[in-house]
């Protein structure tokens, strides 16, 4: 596998080292290692069943690892699920309130208002989460996960079900949190965001880590014939190792 | 632990459709018990309809007793409400329509169907009594009521008859005079004790050794045996007008009131669902709006959700049962002299309920799929523990009784009816009953979250 260095002037702020899970019988992560910096946009890729949302999950603290270590600064994951864990029957503010309570956080009202001015939902901020488009659902549902200020942010396909405006504008707000210094790790099936927006790239299949580099890497990985754009030649890359 | 409970509070509150079911169901439940309690005073509405002519009574003998069909009628109707009807056809029209349980009409030749008994020809008396027997439960208790009201009338008449027959032994052993029923004259009888008296003053004029003298002593001494012995006769004839009777032992030991009962199980009902429902829709919902990872991830923990929708069901428990109990106490079904041991078992009632109802939303993935099998389990569950002893077989009660210890509905029934009527057992017992039940189900709770999760 082609791994990526680190920047030498920055320090990873998440180090995994041979991480394995299984579901029973079914591998779903093998020795998987990677490290990212402050403010690195990092999208992990892979067809489906490659193991993202389970890597994500482990990252998050949701499950324990069956091998491997996850090292990070204390309490400094935010997660962010795939579909908005939110209640629609409460309001913007209600939900940031609630969780910030729940996370522990010190200064609830501050969390609260500094996330509705971050997310520009400020005007919505009593209208219950129900009434939202699926794009402002999503704002809130990143912002909980941005609620206790983690240094490292997970986002589990967060542009899914989203339209290509929403989705313009929830990578600009993606992009500002990394050029804040919080470090992103996605998961995502459109590639042309990966392409657009991702700072490094991991290529997961069947649990197993083919690839850790940038996306012009990934280019030079496959021969020039077949790869015309990026999705071509991430499929061209998954079909050369058998996937 | 707090901060679910109140944004649980608020979703709540949020629900229209399900405040106001909270505060309907109790309000309505209790009115209806409360009406029913205070309306009831256990006697069936009888339509009575007299076609006997006025004044005629049946004189059950020598013109001291007479039985006429105003007495009937109070007879009946210190058993039944009774409605009068003017006509059959009237009384047809009320049992048709369901105003009275059945009707009971005294036939125009009842009295002379009565007096044939005490002649030499008795005709057993017949009335005549409507029944609408559409509804089986209610055809079981027409003819119930009907067979009890006809045997006190036949114990009412036989009472009577017998004692008319000890006067006549009375009067054969005494003597006295005899009013002729029908004839208007009366009949001097001698009586046994006079005439032994007249025989042994004709004993007397006889000679000694005279044959006439040994036969008389023969009449004599009958005459003394049947003095003696006709006494007996009368403890006898008592016997006869009520061969059996009942003397009724509770061998139970409690002894809860039909209102008593009436109250808890409307109460248990209450607490069931209220408590399984809404906890286990309540815990559905997390999974269902994506929350459950986010809040079992934060500090809750899983435990801590679980205690959250534990103290939800609790407090919407009390609150709603409380009102209902509160709804009936204008009509005078719960004193609150033991209102601290009511609330006790509405708690804990509460309590096991909600663990119960927070297994089957750890079960369930979704609110409607939580709230379907709450409602599909609670249902018989509840109904399986109404079920009296005696009136299935004993191996099967048996298992019947094993069935709904598990559940929390017979316990807290029981519970409620100690906490209301002191006549009911013991309240502990039940109190910790329900407590084993409450760690049971939130054990079994805690391991369908952390299996299904």
């Amino acid at each position: 596998m082609a791994e990526a260095e680190p920047t030498a002037d920055a320090s990873p702020v998440i180090e995994v080292r041979g991480l394995s899970y299984s579901f029973g019988e079914r591998v779903a992560l093998r020795d998987v290692s990677f490290t990212a910096v402050a403010g690195e946009l990092l999208a992990v890729i892979g067809p489906n069943g490659a193991g993202k949302t389970t890597l994500l999950s482990i990252l998050a603290g949701i499950r324990k690892p069956d091998a491997g270590t996850v090292h990070t600064p204390a309490g400094a994951i935010g997660w962010v699920p795939q579909q908005a864990a939110l209640y629609r029957r409460l309001t913007v503010e209600e939900n940031l309130r609630l969780f910030a309570r729940l996370e522990g956080v010190d200064d609830v009202e501050a969390a609260v208002e500094g996330m509705l001015e971050q997310t520009g939902l400020g005007d919505r901020r009593g209208d219950q989460v129900g009434t939202l488009s699926g794009g402002n659902q999503q704002r809130v549902n990143i912002a909980i996960g941005l609620l206790s200020r983690p240094a490292v942010l997970l986002l589990d396909e967060p542009s899914t079900g989203l339209d290509p405006r929403q989705r313009a504008r929830l990578w600009e707000f993606v992009h500002g949190l990394a050029g804040g210094g919080t470090t992103v790790l996605y998961t995502t099936h459109h590639l042309g965001e990966v392409d657009r927006y991702g700072d490094r790239i991991l290529v997961l299949a069947d649990g197993e880590p083919l690839f850790d580099g940038t996306a012009a890497e990934l280019h030079a990985a496959v021969p020039e014939s077949r790869a015309r754009d990026f999705e071509s030649a991430f499929v061209a890359f998954l079909r050369e190792r058998g996937h | 632990m707090r901060w679910l409970l109140l944004k649980d509070l608020q979703i709540l509150r949020r629900s229209p459709l399900i405040v106001g079911l909270l505060i309907a169901y109790p309000l309505v439940i209790g009115l209806l018990i409360g009406f029913a309690l205070s309306g009831d005073d256990g006697k069936p509405r009888v339509a009575f309809v007299n076609e006997v002519p006025p004044d005629e009574a049946f004189d059950l003998g020598a013109g001291e007793q007479e039985f006429g069909a105003d007495q009937a009628r109070a007879e009946l109707c210190e058993r039944v409400e009774c409605v009068d009807a003017p006509n059959r056809e009237r009384a047809q029209e009320m049992v048709r329509d369901g105003e009275v349980l059945g009707a009971l009409i005294l036939p125009e030749d009842l009295l002379d169907q009565l007096r044939s008994l005490t002649s030499l020809d008795p005709e057993p008396a017949t009335v005549d009594v409507y029944v609408n027997e559409d509804d089986p439960v209610k055809a079981q208790l027409v003819d119930d009521r009907i067979q009890a009201l006809v045997t006190e009338a036949n114990l009412i008449l036989s009472e009577r008859i017998s004692a008319q027959a000890a006067d006549y032994i009375d009067l054969l052993i005494e003597g006295g005079t005899f009013q002729l029923p029908f004839l208007d004259d009366e009949l001097d009888i001698l009586g046994l004790v006079r005439a032994g008296q007249i025989l042994q003053g004709v004993r007397g004029t006889l000679p000694a050794g005279s044959p006439a003298r040994t036969a008389l002593d023969q009449v004599i001494e009958f005459a003394r045996l049947a003095e003696d012995n006709l006494d007996f006769a009368l403890p006898l004839l008592g016997a006869i007008s009520e061969p059996i009777a009942v003397e009724k032992i509770d061998v139970s030991g409690t002894s809860t009131s039909i209102d008593s009962f009436a109250i808890a199980a409307a109460a248990t009902f209450t607490l069931m669902f209220v408590t399984v429902l809404l906890v286990a829709g309540s815990l559905a919902l997390e999974r269902e709006e994506n929350a459950f990872v986010r809040i079992t991830r934060a500090s809750v923990g899983r435990g801590g959700l679980l205690a959250e929708k534990i103290a939800l069901g609790v407090i919407a428990s009390l609150a709603v049962t409380l009102l209902m109990l509160l709804v009936m106490t204008p009509f005078g079904a719960v004193g609150w002299g033991r209102g601290h041991l009511i609330v006790l078992a509405i708690l804990a009632g509460g309590a096991a309920f909600a663990a119960f109802g927070a297994a089957i939303g750890a079960a369930g993935r979704d609110v409607r799929a939580s709230s379907l099998l709450a409602f599909m389990l609670s249902l018989p569950i509840a109904l399986l523990s109404l079920v009296p002893s005696g009136t299935v077989s004993a191996t099967l009660f048996d298992a019947l009784e094993v069935f709904r210890s598990l559940f929390p509905f017979h316990p807290s029934l029981e519970a409620i009816s100690a906490g209301l009527d002191a006549g009911s057992g013991s309240l502990w017992v039940r109190l910790l009953h329900l407590a084993a039940l409450l760690a049971a189900y939130a054990a079994l709770a805690r391991v369908a979250l952390r299996r299904l999760a």
